[in-house]
């Protein structure tokens, strides 16, 4: 197909990966994007997550988190976020909004896998002397762990896919390769920006994927059912 | 009585009743089509999923290709994945509907494929024991005891599609994302909260329905799990 050969020599015009509207600029704003809202979601969420997991509490709040994040459009919340009194103020829309989208995952599978920690081996750990703080990082943190990094790999490509819509809000971001096609009615352009944001999904689901693989295997996810 | 210059459209407020009464056809269309292309677009996939999950169940080598490239066409965002089908449908409404498709696709077959799998041995043997063959027992026993299982997934794709449609607004596509996305351009916002509440609401009320109709189909759920 012909737009297919057209959206690979736009891909290799060493022209479209300078500059501002270049695909290297775009893309180190993506990932600027992601990582900045990733830690920030789990500063927020995790902490969070791991003191009501532990205490056993707002199981409800936890799981309809995430069936609420599913059911609001991203792009309306930029939009709203956009025309709001934060609208000026450049970056913060996006990032409030991406925050937004990353706290439910996390916050659920954390929230899920320290409930799904064996009582009795909690009882095990408070009948050894224990303290509450103790019993959190030492026995349930990381049996959790699993679940925990789940969360974190939904929330990463999630938050690659959010940051995407954003260019539909003049965010930054790979996005706006794909938006500037549109008013440039460049269908190459608009497949080539796809094409982009497709291999880093991929790529963010595959690292993590790896990590998991090569990391100790107490972070891998056991099969379930025991 | 608020005269022109002196209403709540002029003054640009966020809640707006003027503009619900002045834009109801607006809105009205804009709904309607948000239902026909989420409708559209979860019916296909429906229809394409129950084959595949069919298929991996009834033959073991088929469920890793078919997981596989399902769950990879769930990792590409979006917009991304509206735009690379872009040179196949042009600017138009399947295009919607086929990203759509692709991406409620994972959900189903993962719903469906669980709920099979779950299916007891021992049913099995029995309804084979009492002369059922192949095809009754899959749409005797086997669906039936999957639905719970399917509808499930059937209510996360339904949800993720009517949030997901708004974006269909770079195609033009987009039902009440349409609307947000012009209100965006227009700093219009009345229009751009209602047409967000509405997404929300119709997510709900789809939520809702499907919930009750799977209280209906399945009668031997109820009473067991509150």
């Amino acid at each position: 197909m012909s737009v297919l050969a057209d959206a690979w020599s736009w891909l290799t015009t060493a022209a479209n990966w300078s500059g501002e509207n270049g695909v290297r600029h775009r893309l180190g704003e993506h990932l600027f994007l992601t990582v900045v809202c990733l830690a920030l979601s789990c500063l927020i969420a995790l902490p969070v997550a791991l003191v009501l997991g532990h205490l056993g509490k707002g199981g409800a709040l936890a799981v309809n988190l995430a069936n609420a994040g599913r059911a609001v459009p991203t792009f309306a919340v930029l939009v709203l976020l956009l025309l709001s009194p934060l609208g000026p103020y450049g970056q913060w829309p996006t990032i409030i909004a991406l925050v937004l989208f990353a706290v439910p995952p996390l916050l659920t599978n954390a929230y899920v896998g320290m409930r799904g920690v064996d009582a009795d081996v909690v009882r095990a750990a408070r009948g050894m002397g224990m303290t509450g703080r103790q019993t959190l990082t030492l026995v349930e943190l990381p049996l959790a762990l699993p679940m925990i990094l789940t969360g974190v790999r939904i929330a990463a490509v999630q938050l690659v896919a959010t940051a995407t819509v954003a260019a539909l809000a003049g965010g930054g971001g790979l996005g706006r390769i794909i938006t500037a096609g549109f008013n440039l009615a460049s269908t190459p352009q608009v497949v080539a920006g796809a094409f982009l944001v497709a291999v880093l999904a991929l790529l963010v689901e595959a690292v993590f994927e790896g990590a998991l693989r090569v990391g100790p295997a107490r972070a891998r996810a056991r099969r379930s059912g025991g | 009585m608020t005269g022109p210059p002196d209403d709540c459209l002029v003054r640009n407020e966020w809640i707006c009743g003027d503009y619900l009464s002045t834009r109801r056809e607006i809105l009205g269309d804009a709904v309607v089509q948000h239902l026909e292309l989420t409708g559209a677009s979860v019916a296909l996939a429906l229809l394409l999923a129950l084959p595949l999950a069919i298929a991996a169940r009834r033959w073991r080598w088929a469920a890793g290709p078919v997981l596989g490239i399902t769950t990879l066409l769930y990792t590409i965002p979006a917009l991304a994945m509206f735009s690379l089908l872009l040179p196949v449908y042009g600017l138009s409404a399947a295009l919607v509907v086929a990203g759509l498709v692709l991406y409620s696709l994972t959900l189903l077959v993962r719903n469906l494929l669980a709920g099979l799998r779950a299916v007891p041995q021992e049913t099995r043997q029995a309804a084979r024991g009492l002369g059922y063959g192949p095809i009754r027992l899959l749409l005797a026993v086997e669906l039936p005891l999957a639905l719970p299982a399917a509808m499930a997934g059937l209510r996360i794709a339904t949800v993720s599609a009517v949030s997901l449609v708004t974006i269909g607004a770079i195609v033009g596509h987009g039902g009440l994302g349409n609307l947000i996305y012009s209100g965006m351009n227009t700093y219009f916002k009345a229009q751009v909260l209602t047409a967000s509440v509405l997404c929300v609401v119709i997510a709900v009320a789809a939520d809702l329905l499907l919930l009750g109709a799977q209280r209906l189909l399945t009668p031997w759920t109820r009473g067991r799990a509150a």
